[in-house]
């Protein structure tokens, strides 16, 4: 196993972030913000938003991979390129999953029945937009596999990936921004901005960030040996 | 439901001024009877499932790389 420190890093982080991110031990740093709706289940900042900071990461990682390729032609780089990618899909459909029990919880209407009033929620721009962008990287995962010669794979998927990810900036974080979404952060930068966030929240809600990143980065690896064995072949060439 | 959505940013920004907000019904009884140990129990049991197969994987792909002499 080479270069342990991150991935202990990557296990105490986010040990942190079940223990103090569900305050076990009652103390008042962690202690959350009390607003209606949404009671405890504030703390799905530190879970559901971290599923989405981690996709956004990994498909950066992949695009520089691309990019990288189309630059070096090293087969090596559109491996890790894929791979990244598939690990970024799957965060991004645990975001998904993960907002949608949230979803489910807090915004429906009260008056209505619940399953009545996700009808209206569903059609949420952010919610839109999220299927869209992630659809798209499926579609690469396609458009990569199912042609056969290697270097024609690579070069395609590499340019395809570059325009998946252009495409993400609109249909995540320009278009829900320009229309009426219950989701919160559409105005500014959500997350991000310091003000936004309570303190407290803060002090679990980026090492959270982290801890998810490196868990994401370290399946990632693992599913990059792992092809690099499989192309063994390939890749001596 | 626009009224609703400005509701809840200025909720979420002026969020120091409701940090004092103690009227509000919250898990308190769940963290103070010790209850939320329950929960956190199970979600260390489930990450250290997840976590010990990917050190499993990890290891096997090491000595698959060892083998291989990638």
């Amino acid at each position: 196993m080479n270069k342990w420190w991150w991935k202990i890093a990557c296990i105490l982080l986010l040990l942190y972030t079940f223990i103090a991110g569900l305050n076990v031990f009652n103390l008042s740093v962690f202690k959350v913000p009390r607003l209606p709706i949404l009671y405890e289940t504030i703390r799905n900042l530190y879970y559901h938003v971290s599923m989405w900071f981690t996709m956004m990461i990994l498909f950066t990682i992949s695009v520089v991979h691309a990019v990288k390729y189309l630059r070096t032609n090293d087969l090596r780089s559109d491996i890790r390129s894929r791979q990244y990618a598939v690990v970024g899909i799957i965060f991004g459909l645990l975001g998904y999953g993960t907002g949608f029990i949230w979803a489910f919880n807090t915004w429906t209407d009260p008056n209505q029945s619940q399953v009545a009033s996700f009808g209206a929620i569903a059609k949420d721009p952010k919610l839109i937009g999220a299927a869209i962008a992630l659809l798209i990287y499926a579609a690469y995962l396609v458009l990569r596999d199912s042609i056969s010669d290697f270097d024609k794979k690579a070069r395609i998927g590499s340019v395809y990936n570059i325009f998946a990810f252009a495409f993400l900036f609109p249909s995540i974080w320009i278009i829900p921004r320009l229309m009426e979404s219950l989701h919160p952060g559409g105005n500014g930068n959500p997350a991000l901005n310091p003000s936004d966030t309570d303190a407290r929240m803060r002090l679990v809600f980026y090492p959270a960030v982290l801890g998810w990143t490196l868990l994401g980065v370290w399946i990632a690896t693992l599913k990059v040996r792992m092809a690099f064995i499989k192309e063994k072949k390939l890749l001596r060439k | 439901m626009k009224q609703r959505i400005l509701f809840f940013f200025f909720l979420i920004t002026s969020i120091a001024a409701f940090a004092q907000n103690d009227t509000l019904e919250m898990a308190d009884t769940f963290r103070s009877n010790g209850k939320i140990y329950v929960v956190v129990a199970v979600i260390l049991a489930i990450f250290t499932g997840i976590i010990l197969y990917l050190i499993r994987l990890d290891r096997k792909i090491s000595k698959l790389e060892k083998t291989s002499h990638l």
